[in-house]
C-alpha cells in the first residue's frame, strides 16, 4: 500500500500544498538510493524499505522560544537528498525566527518523541538568525526500545551578518528507529554557528551536515560524539563550504563503536576559488572498543585557490594500551580503566557542547554502552 | 613487615631476551637501588614486576610476602601493594588525577569522602600546584609536574613496595628534592619499601639506599653499600661490565695485566 501519496499530502491540508506536492514529485522521480553511489557509500540504505511506514508525527514541544516563533521556512535551500524531498512534502516545522540584535539568554529546547509504532516522521527546525541576533538551540529526539519507525529531520541554519548560532541534536532514540537527518547552515558576514551532535540511539543513524560560509570573516564549526553498541550503525556526512574570502570552519568528530557496530565518517572540505585567506579544519578520531566493532573515516579536501591553510586528521583504533596500563597499576579495575579513559575522550568534545545540566546524563548513558555495572561518579564535575 | 621478592627472573621482549637472571629481595623501611648503563634491562624489571603487556617471563618468580605477583593482574599487583612511579607517565586525556585517586580509593575499599583534603595536604607537601589535580593527567605537564604527580599518587595510594623508575629523569633540582623528601618520609613514618631504579648517583644523594645493585645486560653484577655508589662515580659502570666480576678483583685483574671479563 504506498503510504507516500499525493492524497496522503493533500490530507495534511496545509497552506503550502503546491509546494510540498513538488517536493513530493522529486522525491518519486528521484532513483532509488544505493551505497554504490558516492553519497551513500558505507550506509545501510539498501536495507531500508519505506513500505513498512507509514506518514505520521512526533509529539514535539518547544520550551523557552515565546518570543522568536515565526513561519517562513526558508524555502531557498540548496539540494537536499530525497529524503530532505519527503520532508519538504511532510514536515512539520518549528520555525525560530530571532529578530536583529535580539540576545536569547537561556536555550531553547525542541523535545520530539516518537510514541507510535511504524511511522516516518519529518520534523524541520529552521533557526533565522537576524543580524548581530545570539540563540542557543538543543534539539532531542526520544524513542524507547518498544517503537520502531523512521525520522528524517531536516535543520536549517541562516546566520545574518555577526549572528551567533549555537545549535546541538541529541539523538537518543530506540534501538529500532532509523533516523535519516539533513542539516544545512549558511553563515554570512563575521557570522559564527555551532552545529554540533550527540549521537547514541537509534538503528541506523545518518546526520549528513552541509555547513556554507556565504559571508566575509563568517566561522563555523561542527562538533560531534558518538557512540554506537549492539548492532547499531552511526553514520555522518559533512561538508565544510567556503565560499566567502577570510572565512574559518573547524570540525571535531570523535566517536566509539563497541560490540558489532559501526561508525562511519565521511568528511569534505570545499573552499571556492573565491575563498582566499581561508582556515579549514577536520579531525575525526575513533575508538574500536570490541573486535568485532568497526569504524570508517574518509576525510577529503577540495581546494580551488592558494591562500588558504588547511588540515585534516584521522584516526581509528583501539583504547592505548600504554593509559590502560597507566589507571590498571593505580588498582583500577580493568573496566573502570576502560570507562575513564572513554569518558576522558569524549570529555573534549563535551566540554565544547551547549549540554548544559545534559552533561551528567550523556555521561551515564555513555557509561551504559561500555557494560560495566559501575555507576561513574566524577568528582570533578 | 612486607617483603617483595624477586627469584631467577629472566624476561624477553619481542624475542629478545633482557633480564638474564635477577635476584632480588626488599622489604618494608629499606630503600634498594638498582643502578645500571642504558639497555641494562632497568626499566623492563620495573615493567615485568608491574604486568606490563608485551614481556614474556620465561622462567623465575616474583612475590609479595609470598603471593605470586607474575599470575596476578596488574590491577591485582597495585591492590596487593605494589606501586610504580613511571619514568615517562603517560597522558590520558580528559581524566584527572582526582578521577583516578577517587576510583583507586573505591577499588580498594577505601572512603573517597576526604579525599579531596587528602590532596591538598599532600599537594602542599610536594609544592604540586594544586589546579593541576583537575586536569588532565600529564597533559602539558613539565617533567618536574609530571614527577610531582606522580609523587603525589604515591603518597595518596600509600602502598607497601613502590617502584621508582628513573625518578630523576626530566626533572629540576627542586622537584628532584621535593618528590624524595616525600618518598623519604613515606619509607621513613609508613615503613614503605623502596626500589629505586636509575642510571645517575644525584638521586641517590637524596634518597640515601641502603642496599645497591649494579645491573648491566639484565643481571646484577654486584650488590652492596652506598660506598657502590662511589665506585660508580669513580670507575663508572665499565668496571663492572665484565660477567659477573666484582669491582675489586675486576680492579686486581687490571693490575695485573689479566683480562678484565671471563667465561
Amino acid at each position: 500500500m504506498p503510504s507516500f501519496t499525493p492524497e496522503a499530502v493533500r490530507s495534511l491540508r496545509a497552506a503550502d500544498t503546491d509546494l510540498r506536492l513538488a517536493a513530493l514529485e522529486r522525491f518519486a522521480a528521484a532513483p532509488t538510493p544505493s551505497p554504490h553511489e558516492e553519497l551513500w557509500r558505507y550506509s545501510r540504505i539498501a536495507e531500508l524499505s519505506l513500505d513498512r511506514y507509514s506518514p505520521g508525527s512526533l509529539t514535539t514541544t518547544v520550551n523557552g522560544a515565546e518570543a522568536v516563533l515565526g513561519t517562513d521556512v526558508l524555502d531557498d535551500e540548496l539540494e537536499l537528498d530525497l529524503f530532505g524531498d519527503l520532508n519538504r512534502a511532510f514536515m512539520s516545522a518549528v520555525v525560530l525566527r530571532v529578530p536583529r540584535g535580539k540576545v536569547l539568554d537561556a536555550p531553547v529546547v525542541v523535545t520530539h518523541t516518537l510514541a507510535t509504532d511504524g511511522v516516518a516522521c519529518f520534523p524541520r527546525l529552521v533557526i533565522d538568525a537576524g543580524e548581530d541576533s545570539e540563540i542557543t538551540v538543543i534539539e532531542r529526539f526520544v524513542s524507547d526500545d518498544s517503537v520502531t519507525g523512521l525520522i528524517a529531520p531536516v535543520l536549517r541554519v541562516r546566520a545574518a551578518q555577526a549572528a551567533r548560532v549555537t545549535y546541538l541534536s541529541v539523538n537518543e532514540l530506540g534501538s529500532r528507529v532509523w533516523q535519516i537527518a539533513n542539516q544545512q547552515s549558511e553563515g554570512m558576514r563575521d557570522s559564527t554557528t555551532l552545529l554540533s551532535t550527540v549521537a547514541l540511539g537509534g538503528d541506523y543513524a545518518r546526520v549528513r551536515t552541509h555547513a556554507r560560509l556565504t559571508g566575509q570573516g563568517g566561522s563555523t564549526r561542527q562538533v560531534a560524539l558518538y557512540f554506537a553498541d549492539g548492532t547499531q550503525t552511526h553514520d555522518f556526512r559533512t561538508t565544510q563550504e567556503h565560499i566567502a574570502p577570510k572565512t574559518s570552519s573547524d570540525l571535531l568528530f570523535k566517536g566509539a563503536v563497541n560490540d558489532s557496530s559501526r561508525s562511519v565518517y565521511t568528511g569534505l572540505i570545499k573552499i571556492g576559488p573565491e575563498a582566499r585567506g581561508t582556515v579549514a579544519f577536520q579531525t575525526n578520531r575513533n575508538l574500536t572498543l570490541s573486535d568485532g566493532a568497526w569504524a570508517e573515516s574518509v576525510p577529503n579536501l577540495e581546494i580551488e585557490t592558494n591562500d588558504v591553510k588547511c588540515s585534516h586528521a584521522s584516526t581509528v583504533g583501539p583504547i592505548d594500551e600504554e593509559q590502560r596500563f597507566y589507571l590498571e597499576s593505580r588498582g583500577i579495575q580493568p573496566d573502570i580503566a576502560e570507562r575513564l579513559v572513554v569518558l576522558g575522550f569524549f570529555d573534549e568534545v563535551l566540554a565544547q557542547l551547549p549540554v548544559g545540566g545534559l552533561a551528567a546524563e550523556l555521561r551515564e548513558r555513555i557509561s551504559a554502552k561500555l557494560h560495566t555495572a559501575v555507576v561513574p561518579d566524577k568528582v570533578t564535575a | 613487615m612486607t617483603t617483595l621478592k624477586i627469584s631467577g627472573l629472566h624476561a624477553s621482549v619481542a624475542g629478545k631476551t633482557i633480564l638474564n637472571g635477577i635476584d632480588l629481595e626488599v622489604s618494608s623501611g629499606q630503600v634498594h637501588a638498582v643502578m645500571g648503563p642504558n639497555g641494562a634491562g632497568k626499566s623492563t624489571l620495573s615493567a615485568v614486576v608491574m604486568g606490563k603487556p608485551g614481556y614474556t617471563v620465561s622462567s623465575g618468580s616474583v612475590t609479595l610476602d609470598g603471593v605470586d605477583m607474575l599470575a596476578l593482574p596488574t590491577w591485582q599487583r597495585a591492590q596487593a601493594g605494589l606501586h610504580l612511579v613511571m619514568q615517562y607517565p603517560t597522558e590520558v586525556p580528559g581524566v584527572a588525577v582526582v578521577d583516578v585517586l577517587a576510583e583507586a580509593f573505591a577499588a580498594r575499599g577505601r572512603s573517597t569522602d576526604d579525599i579531596r583534603a587528602q590532596l591538598s595536604v599532600e599537594a602542599a607537601r610536594i609544592n604540586f600546584d594544586e589546579t593541576f589535580l583537575a586536569r588532565s593527567l600529564n597533559v602539558d605537564l613539565s617533567g618536574g609536574e609530571k614527577k610531582r604527580n606522580e609523587t603525589l599518587q604515591l603518597a595518596m595510594l600509600q602502598p607497601k613496595i613502590a617502584i621508582l623508575d628513573e625518578l630523576d629523569s626530566g626533572l629540576d633540582i627542586d622537584a628532584l628534592r621535593d618528590c624524595s623528601r616525600r618518598v623519604e618520609a613515606a619509607t621513613n613514618e609508613d615503613g614503605l619499601g623502596v626500589l629505586v631504579i636509575t642510571h645517575y648517583s644525584r638521586l641517590l644523594k637524596e634518597l640515601k639506599p641502603d642496599v645497591v645493585h649494579i645491573l648491566v645486560k639484565g643481571r646484577i653484577v654486584s650488590s652492596g653499600g652506598p660506598e657502590l655508589v662511589d665506585v660508580l662515580e669513580r670507575d663508572g659502570y665499565a668496571a663492572f661490565e665484565g660477567d659477573q666480576v666484582d669491582p675489586a678483583s675486576s680492579a686486581l685483574d687490571d693490575l695485573f695485566g689479566m683480562p678484565s671479563s671471563r667465561n
